[in-house]
């Protein structure tokens, strides 16, 4: 087996030195009962030519030449080359969590960079190391609102990722945290602030909005946040496309920030892994989850860095612990930190511009068709926009995939209350011409005969 | 005693590394890293399109080209260690070589580029490769089914008690407490805390492993489950395993395996056979995916038929044409546990890594892993001590009291092994051994390697005796000495900020 250093007089050495005659003499402690007397039922060891033919044909499988507007909380950019060439360096990847800290400055200062970029971009005060994706990170969101206002009861909007909602419906099952749900406006798809009024009590720990929201609709974030703040409640937005932050204002009135960071240069890899953070105020600091890297020196007074706070953590603290986690998402936070220093401070806001170009494009293209017209209009929105047509969207989604392009997801399997209406997103990937040509294609509306 | 540049020590002799700023100290505005293509769209006014959500003030990013931007990365690289660099004996972290061909793999354009919503009849690709992976871990785990939903060992750890809790409550009662030992990674009580359970801790036996009896006082019909990690912290294997499931199962409790220590097992003995009801594994551990400095991890839990209607949705099964799909429609489900499917990219490693092995590869890793242990064991025993006895799986626990006796702890040691050109071993844990030192090798590591890291604690040994202040004062070849701990938490600096 290529990947095991010992030769066969080797082994046979270090039995020797143990004192063993066999191998499966270190196993004596198994009951033989329990001992699998046969090979496992699984495929034969496979030369790396095979392992890249097997892989490779999968892939084919996938259809890698389709153009796409799916987004919905993934979310396909340009990912700059460095970024692969530097987390392929074995000392990124194949480094442990950086306990020993002299060992893994390199680690650790990349994550204070991270916090760094993502308290700047969010305009929170701190930010933690990563949790494992957006949706689990809006949910410890919650339990932490919990921990700092002593109040159990959530309210949620409609318009926040359906599957981040599903997620957080399971971390509250068993902790008798009830969760409520507030709808949106017709015309705007955004949060119903009646509701959200009449919904959020003084027993209400927080408010869980998403911004951009799942149609693509950016929130009244300060509206929101006066009525959760009046009842004292905790405000936590969540954000799934991180890159609207270069153009869309902060959510600087939210109190946690719970952020899905995929879209800095993470590959979709089918939905993970991604890249989950929270950000928050000082004042809430020692409730986040996760690892925190903070600033400190050594013995000779330069300046390092270490873990820190983890008084709070599972390893120290148990079953007092603020949370279970304990691996997060290191290596794709080093991915978005290079991410973001590639595009910089002025790239940001380029790419953000670009794609809310290409998106108010090709909104305008498809609302051009024949009984198609879009839904939410009365709202500012970034790169997602929600189109109904009076055709099914399965009869045209099939002639765009006959011109190789996958359109907009359906909202029906979400929103009964949206069926038929389906969820497109353009980034700066799309070219023209494919917008074009998904608009031509939607127009063609066969004439029936 | 100062280590002059070109003295050898160990398997290391010093060499430069380079200083580096923090990237925002580096910035100067106009500096750019990046070129996006000509807008083919006409462009917008943003202020015009967004109104009040407009913004106005840019994130304080720093502005650097593409060079400056490598160097930084490159350089802050170079003050990491890593396995492959050298040996990494961390205790319970199954630090074993990550095979290059799963980063080529895991990069393949189809699998990368695969968006979770694309329609499943243009993403059969990657359900096949998860579907192939589900068979070989359920092999593997000798269980019934799986789901690859869960993030990290953790987050499997919450679901495999979510599938208890679900169950006992389709029972009639959730039931009360879960059973941990004393001896259990600290993820366990956590876990079970946040699944709304008391946690009753389980005293360990002199052996360090379960005691019958107390099991026996402790398991009624209030106890959910025992989390169980076998071979234990202390790399002992539980014979009791049948008895142990025998007593839980007689109350109607479950047992659930913490698959930390899977290392040890695979291709030689089946979680499935021994009693386990649900377990969690770790593809960053036994299934080779890479650490990355902490993450992405990835934790599928498998369990027992009777467990099955209860796993996270959806589920992949396979059509009556042969196509793979997800299934939504599970009235006993936990409900979802994160967003799409799971970390797919860490799925297609670990397949990686079971197609280059195949049985017989399996099985021989798990003999080398537990071979290397046994042989630290015996060549560092007559220097440290080893509290107990019972036969040693993967890897080896000893103490420092025969070190603490001339003042150095395990830490002090830890941090002297940093000088030799290793990684420190799990330091104070298990807690149940004072000043553990906690070395599991894994079965990356060749006869040469295993004789330095030897020859390096031993050596160790003769310092603690001879020259403890030596020990005590470790690292003393690293870029930064030991770091301030104590100011970093009482006075957090987490961020940077331009000075003012």
């Amino acid at each position: 087996m290529r990947y095991l250093p010992k030769s066969p007089a080797e082994r046979e050495q270090m039995l020797a030195a143990i004192g063993a005659h066999a191998i499966d003499e270190l196993f004596a402690s198994i009951p033989a009962v329990y001992r699998l007397q046969r090979d496992l039922d699984i495929p034969r060891q496979q030369a790396e030519s095979e392992i890249i033919g097997y892989f490779k044909a999968a892939g084919q499988k996938n259809a890698t030449d389709y153009a796409s507007f799916l987004g919905a909380g993934a979310y396909r950019h340009h990912r700059p080359v460095v970024i692969d060439a530097m987390v392929q360096r074995g000392e990124f990847l194949t480094s442990y969590t950086p306990y020993q800290a002299e060992i893994t400055q390199g680690t650790l200062q990349a994550i204070f960079e991270f916090q760094t970029m993502i308290a700047e971009l969010t305009g929170m005060d701190v930010a933690n190391a990563s949790m494992y994706d957006g949706s689990t990170g809006a949910a410890e969101a919650v339990l932490m609102a919990a921990r700092i206002t002593g109040r159990h009861k959530t309210v949620v909007a409609r318009s926040v990722h359906p599957e981040y909602r599903e997620v957080l419906a399971t971390y509250l099952r068993f902790r008798e945290m009830p969760v409520s749900e507030v709808g949106y406006v017709a015309a705007t798809g955004r949060v119903d602030l009646a509701a959200l009024e009449a919904a959020v009590t003084e027993e209400t720990a927080a408010v869980l909005i998403q911004s951009p929201n799942f149609f693509g609709t950016i929130e009244d974030v300060a509206a929101i946040a006066e009525i959760a703040h009046r009842k004292g409640a905790l405000l936590i937005v969540t954000i799934a496309e991180a890159v609207s932050l270069g153009v869309v204002k902060p959510p600087v009135e939210a109190d946690i920030v719970a952020m899905e960071a995929q879209s800095f240069g993470v590959a979709l890899s089918y939905g993970g892994p991604f890249c989950g953070v929270l950000a928050t105020k000082e004042q809430y600091l020692r409730q986040i989850p996760g690892r925190l890297a903070g600033q400190t020196v050594d013995a000779n007074g330069y300046r390092g860095f270490v873990l820190t706070l983890s008084t709070r953590e599972q390893h120290i603290r148990r079953e007092k612990a603020t949370s279970n986690i304990c691996t997060n998402q290191a290596l794709v936070a080093l991915m978005a930190t290079i991410f973001l220093t590639v595009y910089g401070k002025e790239g940001i806001r380029e790419l953000a511009e670009h794609n809310l170009a290409k998106a108010h494009y090709t909104a305008k293209a498809l609302a051009a068709a024949p009984g198609a017209k879009l839904l939410f209009e009365g709202a500012p929105r970034f790169h997602e926009f929600v189109l109904k047509t009076d055709e099914l969207p399965e009869a045209w989604q099939k002639r765009l995939f006959d011109e190789k392009i996958v359109g907009g997801v359906d909202l029906g399997r979400w929103y009964p209350e949206l069926a038929g209406a389906t969820l497109w997103c353009t980034t700066e990937v799309v070219t023209r011409e494919q917008i074009d040509t998904a608009a031509k294609t939607l127009a063609a509306v066969p004439v029936e005969a | 005693m100062a280590t002059a540049p070109n003295t050898t020590i160990g398997k290391v002799r010093p060499h430069q590394t380079q200083n580096e700023g923090l990237i925002f100290e580096k910035s100067s505005p106009g500096k750019r890293g990046y070129m996006l293509p000509p807008l083919d769209v006409p462009a917008v006014d943003a202020a015009a399109l967004l109104g009040d959500a407009h913004r106005t003030v840019p994130a304080g990013l720093p502005e650097l080209s593409e060079i400056e931007i490598v160097r930084h990365f490159t350089r802050l690289s170079t003050w990491n260690y890593a396995i492959d660099l050298g040996m990494y004996p961390l205790g319970s972290c199954t630090m074993k070589y990550n095979p290059r061909v799963n980063e080529f793999v895991a990069r393949i354009d189809g699998l990368a580029e695969a968006h979770p919503y694309r329609p499943e009849a243009l993403a059969q690709g990657a359900l096949e490769v998860l579907d192939l992976l589900q068979k070989c871990l359920i092999e593997i785990t000798g269980m019934d089914a799986i789901t690859l939903q869960p993030a990290a060992g953790a987050h499997g750890e919450f679901t495999g008690i979510l599938l208890v809790r679900a169950w006992h409550q389709s029972q009639g009662n959730p039931r009360k407490k879960v059973l941990i030992p004393d001896s259990a990674h600290g993820t366990n009580p956590a876990t079970a805390a946040i699944c709304g359970y008391q946690v009753e801790n389980l005293k360990s036996n002199s052996d360090g492993g379960i005691d019958l009896e107390a099991l026996e006082r402790q398991v009624d019909e209030d106890t959910a489950a025992l989390m169980l990690t076998n071979p234990s912290t202390l790399g002992v294997f539980e014979s009791q395993i049948g008895r142990i499931a025998e007593i839980l199962h007689a109350k109607g409790a479950l047992l659930y395996m913490d698959g930390a220590n899977m290392n040890a097992l695979v291709g030689k003995v089946r979680p499935g056979d021994f009693g386990v009801d649900v377990m969690h594994l770790n593809l960053h551990k036994t299934f080779s995916t890479p650490h990355g400095g902490g993450g992405p991890g990835s934790g599928p839990v498998a369990c027992k038929a009777f467990l099955e209607p209860f796993l996270p949705t959806p589920v992949l099964v396979q059509s009556e044409n042969g196509a793979k799909r997800w299934d939504y429609d599970r009235p006993q489900t936990v409900g979802r546990v994160r967003a799409f499917y799971g970390n797919t990219g860490m799925f297609i490693r670990a397949l990686a890594y079971i197609l280059a092995n195949g049985p017989d590869g399996l099985r021989q890793t798990t003999e080398d892993a537990v071979l290397n242990a046994n042989y630290i064991r015996a060549k560092l025993e007559d220097l440290y001590e080893l509290p107990h006895k019972t036969p040693s799986m993967h890897e080896v626990v000893f103490s420092d009291k025969r070190q603490a006796a001339q003042g150095v702890k395990t830490g002090d040691i830890a941090k002297r092994l940093i000088d030799y050109g290793f990684h420190p071993y799990t330091v104070s844990f298990p807690m149940i051994v004072h000043g553990a030192l906690m070395i599991e090798p894994t079965e990356s590591e060749s006869l040469e390697e295993l004789d330095l890291f030897i020859d390096a604690m031993r050596s160790i040994a003769r310092e603690v005796e001879e020259t403890p202040e030596l020990v005590k004062s470790a690292p003393n070849s690293t870029r930064v000495a030991r770091l301030d701990e104590v100011t970093a938490a009482r006075k957090p600096v987490l961020r940077w900020r331009q000075r003012t």
